[in-house]
């Protein structure tokens, strides 16, 4: 070696850890020292504090979701009478189309995954996510993705294909101008972030667990936010390398999905739907996540048979992909592929079905409070069990070549959506709301908030069964008078304002409770899980002492105090790795500091795909700025052989 | 600490780096790769479904893909992984100086795969827009072009991170082994896509 490396020990001569000679608030002072961003605009843009990054994806998710509603909105409208002009064809394709991109990649994913970024990792116990700045990229990704594609819808070039952009109506044969590229790349966008938050929080989940929880001891929670970032580990890869493979048959004139060069357009089908079908269960199963930790906590006792959930969850996981043929059906199949994917199908009802079960064994052995976060379970399982049974029966293939494609689908998609996702949704808001702000949502608006959505709900999409019935198809712009059509849809669209206004009372709550709000302190419903363990809201470093996790339920067994361990450097970010499945201690590891590079990286790489709707050479000169980026990103900042200072 | 504690172990004598599943980027480093192999893998899927509608595959009058440049290009990447493993020894053995030799050899060898599978393109006897086939061709190389030519960029870059004081740091040793390991998931994923490519369009004719 050329010369001796630099020892930091010289100007930091002492390693200062936690522990019972350093505690409470001087612990406190120093660990926020250590573990807060810069101030200002470059700070703000750099933090890695996956508290601050999952409310920015909360945040912009539920903008997102008042612009998609805004879509559904003009839809009922236009739909309200029949032969109404009002929007015309062209223009309501382009509503549906921005309405149901806007909801699956833009508002449902996104939304989960910002719960998952903020709540896993305090759940487990940890300082924060692994790859802190690839989550912060992905926050960006996500963010440009979302505002290319509503800027190409207010200039007039936003898709107009529908959210799932079929071939050939989507190729270059069909598909003119730059609608079909500006939603191929926005689905890159959010890929791209989907995928890197789903690797953060699997490597969160296995390697960054508190000593002593092990697999067996997780939150169901967090079971559903692992096996959920699994499915999109393993789904993602489908729609980035088919909308990759329809950009390049519009851009560079390749023939994937062009029959006369002996393409395929269900090529496209296969792959959208291998992705599609899992991508429900991937906005669902985390919804049903936030159910168990709903029903436990307000039933006040563990979650019935945890280990049923749990396999619940796994196995639908796994189920999932073998689903995606069933919207296919209408497309001619084999008759053994008719019977398997009904077969699969009605197969993914039995472990759903397990957990509905184990929660009413929750309420029906607990002691049950009727309070907001409960009112939506009991909400979603009603509804969610109406959208599921409409949803078995679909799986029939005689009865879907009936339905395929008219309202009644329509309705069935909502209501597994809005009553299995949206409303576990809002009750997990409410729930974690205290959590997230120190504030407590008010109660009373609550209550008149969650009986107005649920009734609105079932007024705006139940009607939708008969519509179909009747034989009213899907991505119609009118429907002509005199077909009985008239009642079901006036319904629809009264109960979608009524939805409207229950979103807005769920908006103004939230913003009227940041002030006016209840003091929450850290634990406001007596819940058994760790994030009830810090402050409400939590400190940049989540925990000044890591737990050690004896249990299922930690806080309700540590009664006489939270057992923790010690020993971690406090002038320095650093966390407790331990193994996979046991949870053992195993390493200390450091954690990255705030860095501008993932916001300037995400910028290179958004500029990058944006151009390259317009040229395929963007991606060739883009690349060398985003590699750049990308290289001063990964490159470390801190120079010394040895960054540990070794006592002297 | 909202709550009252009570301190069981201390933890201060734990290490601070490891090799294998025990570090935290292997994880990483297995996530990414599970996402890549699932896109190569749904790539080939594409490949026999399209490949499902031929009656010969290469559809005529096509002739398949020239064999040399891509049997050259396979020869190489296999031999690749002798210097590919000493690396990843070097750096579990924290021996620098080996770490840095090699590191030099592994650019080469990435530098001289590019130039041959430029010359892989030019073999390929049919364009990406003539048909279904020449697309699923060209997409399967432009895929694993893509995977080595990143490879080979991070590969440039760690060269040049352990030629600096950085080099001498435990952690960099982890990353040089995380490295290796991803080089032989590059060319691990190349086997199947070089049979496709060059093999069965023959097999197929």
């Amino acid at each position: 070696m050329s010369r001796p490396p630099k020892r930091p020990a010289a100007e930091k001569p002492q390693i200062v850890r936690d522990g019972p000679d350093l505690t409470g608030p001087e612990l406190a002072d120093r660990l926020d020292a250590t573990w807060a961003r810069p101030r200002g605009l470059i700070g703000w843009l750099a933090t890695v504090d996956h508290k601050e990054i999952g409310i920015r994806y909360i945040v912009t998710a539920l903008a997102f979701l008042a612009l998609g509603g805004l879509m559904a909105l003009h839809m009922r409208l236009q739909l309200m009478f029949p032969d109404s002009q009002w929007l015309g064809a062209g223009a309501f394709n382009e509503t549906f189309t921005m309405h149901g991109t806007t909801m699956m990649f833009l508002f449902a994913v996104p939304v989960m995954q910002g719960v998952q970024i903020y709540l896993a990792p305090i759940m487990v116990g940890t300082r924060a996510m692994a790859f802190p700045r690839l989550t912060a990229f992905s926050y960006y990704m996500y963010l440009f993705g979302g505002l290319f594609l509503w800027t190409a819808h207010f200039l007039h070039f936003g898709p107009d294909n529908g959210w799932f952009s079929y071939v050939p109506l989507a190729g270059p044969q069909y598909g003119i101008g730059k609608r079909a590229d500006v939603w191929a790349q926005t689905v890159t966008f959010t890929e791209i972030a989907g995928l890197a938050v789903a690797v953060t929080l699997v490597v969160t989940i296995l390697k960054q667990r508190a000593p002593g929880m092990t697999l067996a001891r997780m939150p169901i929670f967090v079971w559903a936010t692992l096996v959920t970032s699994l499915m999109v580990i393993f789904s993602m890869p489908s729609v980035a390398l088919v909308s990759g493979m329809l950009l390049s048959d519009r851009l560079v004139g390749t023939q994937f999905f062009n029959p006369v060069e002996h393409g395929d357009p269900l090529l496209w089908q296969h792959l959208f739907w291998f992705f599609g079908h899992p991508e429900v269960y991937i906005i669902f199963l985390p919804a049903t996540g936030f159910v168990s930790e709903i029903v436990s906590t307000f039933s006040r006792r563990a979650i019935f048979g945890y280990p049923v959930v749990v396999l619940s969850l796994v196995s639908t996981g796994i189920l999932a992909f073998g689903l995606w043929v069933h919207h296919m059906f209408a497309t001619g199949l084999p008759r053994v592929g008719y019977s398997f994917y009904t077969a699969a199908s009605m197969a993914v009802s039995i472990p759903t079905g397990l957990q509905i079960f184990c929660w009413i064994a929750t309420i029906w052995e607990g002691r049950p409070r009727l309070q907001v976060p409960m009112l939506y379970v009991i909400g979603f399982i009603i509804t969610f069990v109406i959208g599921g049974l409409s949803g078995v029966i679909i799986a029939a293939v005689p009865l879907d070549l009936q339905l395929h494609d008219t309202y009644f689908i329509v309705a069935h998609f909502h209501y597994v959506l809005i009553g299995g996702a949206v409303f576990p949704l809002l009750g997990a808001i409410t729930y974690w709301y205290p959590k997230f702000t120190g504030r407590m949502m008010s109660e009373r608006l609550g209550r008149i908030g969650f009986w107005t959505i649920f009734l609105g709900f079932q007024l705006a999409f139940f009607p939708m069964h008969f519509a179909g019935l009747m034989g009213m198809p899907r991505r119609v712009y009118t429907y002509p008078a005199g077909m009985g059509l008239e009642l079901p849809n006036m319904l629809s669209s009264i109960g979608s304002a009524v939805v409207a206004v229950a979103v807005l009372m769920f908006v103004v709550n939230m913003l009227a409770s940041l002030r006016a709000g209840v003091a929450a302190g850290p634990d406001p419903w007596d819940a058994p899980s760790l994030e009830w363990a810090v402050a409400s809201p939590p400190p940049h470093y989540n925990f000044a002492h890591i737990p050690a996790v004896e249990s299922r339920t930690p806080l309700w067994d540590a009664k006489d105090g939270l057992p923790v361990v010690h020993g971690l450097r406090v002038d320095e970010r650093e966390l407790i790795l331990t193994s996979v499945i046991s949870a053992a201690p195993d390493l200390r590891e450091p954690s990255a500091v705030p860095s501008i590079w993932p916001f300037i990286s995400a910028v290179a790489v958004a500029v990058t795909f944006i151009c390259s709707v317009f040229s395929p050479w963007a991606l060739a000169f883009g690349a060398v700025p985003a590699a750049a980026a990308l290289i001063a990103w990964f490159w470390p900042k801190t120079p010394g052989a040895n960054p540990e200072p070794q006592i002297t | 600490m909202s709550r009252q504690v009570h301190f069981t172990e201390d933890l201060s004598a734990l290490p601070d780096h490891a090799f294998s599943y025990r570090s935290l980027t292997w994880w990483g480093v297995i996530g990414f790769m599970v996402i890549e192999g699932t896109g190569f893998g749904l790539a080939i899927a594409a490949y026999f479904v399209l490949m499902s509608h031929e009656l010969h595959w290469a559809p005529p009058p096509l002739d398949p893909p020239g064999l040399v440049a891509g049997t050259l290009f396979t020869l190489v990447m296999l031999l690749s992984e002798i210097p590919n493993t000493m690396i990843k020894r070097a750096a579990n053995e924290s021996d620098l100086p080996a770490v840095r030799r090699l590191m030099i050899v592994m650019v080469g060898i990435g530098a001289v795969l590019l130039v041959i599978r430029g010359l892989e393109f030019n073999s390929l006897h049919v364009l990406w827009y003539s048909n279904a086939y020449g697309s699923i061709i060209w997409a399967l190389l432009l895929l694993h072009t893509t995977h080595v030519g990143t490879d080979w960029v991070d590969t440039v870059v760690l060269a040049a991170l352990m030629h600096t004081e950085h080099g001498e740091t435990p952690r960099r040793f982890v990353d040089t082994d995380e490295n290796a390991l991803y080089w032989r998931f590059v060319w691990l994923c190349w086997i199947p896509i070089y049979l496709l490519i060059y093999w069965v369009p023959r097999m197929f004719r």
